[in-house]
């Protein structure tokens, strides 16, 4: 007897679970909504505070570069070549060689990362037998976390030697040296976001290709790689702020001499890779260290921080809509 | 069967001239046709004559061999690296497994539309002119004109010829098989390979893709792997059915849905499993 109205209880507790009411259907849990709530506020000032200390760092730069915005102005910043800023007499403000540097050996990193890193992303996602695959795949994500400081020494005391032997200079440490060894940075960056990008293109897609009679490169070609092309773009993009943004190797690299690394080719000035250049990332590296608070100097400096920060959040973003204007195009958002 | 039955009692008479003949009425030709998926072997001696023009169903279970033995026909189920064949399949005289087959060439004349429509992230225009292109066509003139007649064969081009720059990912899912139909014309086979095309559409575009088969049968050669038995009944010349890798019953649709031979293929096609 006792069992059974145990038994009953049981089933009528399971069946009171099971029936539907209008009360249960329009009752909310409490708990469960604030949990909502807070988790959804939560993302949003996490969220929030990543923008905020960006704009932090703007203000920063632009309140500590002011002074010198004011006094020498902009334009002398970036048409200068003359950068003497202690000069009792005649001081100079021009960051020009600076800029131009950046530009060289980022280029020239990249010009050589670029092609190099695709066809290495292309080799391990596609072409790579699976053994090589895991060697290669471990090896170039080391390549990654390398310590930039290394890789300078590598190239200080073993590529600028070669450098200067192979084309016959006094010195090797120069824009061209800076350059290979960059790109040996902004390589792994390229490779695993690439071959990432590469390897999440639809089986299906390639499928169809072979299909209709492609082969395996012209389906590499012609489908995978135009397919993965936003994330390959991702890749150089990020493979560029490496680069642009690399201070110590650069540093080590590049000779850091202060002049305008150009040269008249017939008539044309054209970019001089065999000479010593300074950076923007370099001279804030070697000046900051010992330049007197709160100078014209000081100030100077941030103002080269600030023009570099605007060179990255430009290209950046320029890259940002292309990626997302094609991505649009393709899916007929 | 009836065909291969006359062969082996003639088999000394007029050998050479049955031979002839038959390669004008088959297409493929597969004998002792076995394959492995590593140790799991997916087809058991496949003895199978497939005949050229019209449309041949195959139909069987889910796991049947279906879609393998259509992958094999144009060598595609190699792209799955473990796979081991043994036996052959004549395609015009010559054995597909061959190491001096040209797999371009086979591709290109025995083209195949796949389960889920698989229009390429490109232009509706790239899409079909993405073969013609692979096969070293670079004029525009040719391209235009090619694309123009493919997506007339398959029916599409009333309703994109305005947006033929467009993305074919903005096609409906029938829109985009029929692309897809489109894009294999556009090289010209010989044989349609096409592996349960309509298995991811709506019955309207199931039913435009169907009348598209009865029209292309005039001068293709179709295969279809379908799951829909009534699918099987309405479009197709012969039936083929596959259970555990083997074929059971092959012979003509209106034989194989009326008064089939074996139980198994009655069992199956009257719903008794499957």
């Amino acid at each position: 007897m006792e069992l059974d109205a145990q038994n009953r209880s049981e089933s009528e507790k399971i069946s009171g679970l099971k029936q539907v009411t209008k009360e249960k259907l329009t009752q909310k849990s409490f708990k469960a909504n604030l949990l909502d709530f807070l988790i959804e506020k939560a993302f949003f000032v996490f969220g929030s505070i990543a923008v905020f200390v960006l704009l932090l760092i703007l203000y920063f730069l632009i309140r500590e570069g002011s002074d010198a915005l004011r006094e020498v102005g902009i334009v002398e910043f970036l048409t200068g070549t003359r950068w003497y800023p202690s000069s009792p007499q005649g001081a100079g403000y021009g960051a020009l060689p600076f800029i131009i540097s950046s530009f060289m050996v980022t280029t020239g990193a990249l010009i050589i990362a670029i092609p190099w890193g695709i066809f290495t992303a292309i080799f391990i996602a596609e072409i790579a037998p699976k053994r090589v695959r895991e060697i290669l795949k471990p090896v170039v994500e080391v390549l990654a976390i390398f310590p930039s400081v290394i890789l300078g020494f590598i190239a200080l005391v073993i590529l600028s030697p070669i450098v200067a032997n192979l084309f016959g200079l006094s010195n090797g440490l120069n824009a061209f040296t800076a350059s290979v060894i960059l790109s040996v940075m902004a390589l792994p960056t390229i490779i695993s976001i690439a071959e990432d990008s590469i390897k999440s293109v639809p089986k299906d897609y390639r499928e169809a290709a072979y299909a209709l009679g492609a082969t395996r490169w012209e389906t590499i070609k012609t489908i995978t790689v135009p397919a993965a092309k936003s994330g390959i773009m991702a890749g150089i993009m990020l493979g560029f702020g490496r680069a642009v943004g690399e201070t110590m190797t650069v540093l080590m690299a590049a000779g850091n001499a202060l002049n305008m690394p150009v040269r008249e080719f017939f008539g044309v000035t054209l970019p001089n890779y065999f000479s010593s250049v300074r950076t923007l990332t370099a001279n804030i590296a070697i000046e900051g260290s010992d330049v007197p608070w709160g100078s014209l100097h000081y100030s100077a400096l941030f103002v080269i921080a600030l023009i570099l920060f605007v060179i990255t959040f430009v290209v950046n973003l320029t890259a940002d809509i292309l990626i997302s204007r094609q991505r649009r195009k393709l899916n007929n958002e | 069967m009836a065909l291969m039955k006359t062969v082996v009692r003639e088999k000394n008479v007029e050998e050479k001239l049955q031979q002839h003949s038959e390669e004008n009425v088959n297409v493929f030709k597969a004998k002792g046709l076995n394959l492995w998926y590593g140790n799991d072997q997916a087809l058991k001696n496949i003895n199978l004559d497939i005949k050229k023009n019209g449309v041949t169903a195959i139909i069987g279970p889910s796991g049947c061999g279906k879609s393998t033995f259509l992958k094999t026909l144009n060598r595609m189920v190699e792209l799955v690296p473990i796979v081991r064949t043994t036996g052959s399949i004549n395609y015009h005289g010559v054995n597909i497994f061959d190491t001096s087959v040209n797999l371009v060439e086979l591709r290109s004349s025995v083209g195949m539309v796949f389960q889920k429509p698989n229009p390429f992230p490109k232009s509706i225009y790239d899409n079909v002119a993405f073969g013609p292109r692979v096969h070293g066509i670079k004029k525009k003139a040719i391209l235009n004109d090619i694309v123009e007649k493919s997506l007339r064969s398959s029916g599409l081009w009333e309703e994109v010829k305005n947006r033929l720059n467009e993305s074919a990912l903005g096609l409906s899912g029938g829109q985009q098989q029929r692309l897809c139909i489109a894009r294999t014309l556009a090289v010209e086979p010989e044989v349609i390979l096409m592996d349960e095309p309509t298995s991811a559409l709506d019955p309207k575009s199931t039913l435009k893709i169907e009348e598209l088969i009865q029209e292309l049968k005039e001068n293709y050669s179709i295969i279809i792997v379908t799951h829909n038995m009534q699918q099987a009944a309405r479009i197709s010349d012969k039936t083929a059915f596959f259970l555990n890798g083997e074929v059971v019953e092959y012979d003509d649709t209106d034989i194989i849905f009326s008064t089939p031979n074996d139980k198994r293929t009655e069992d199956y096609i009257t719903g008794r499993f499957g």
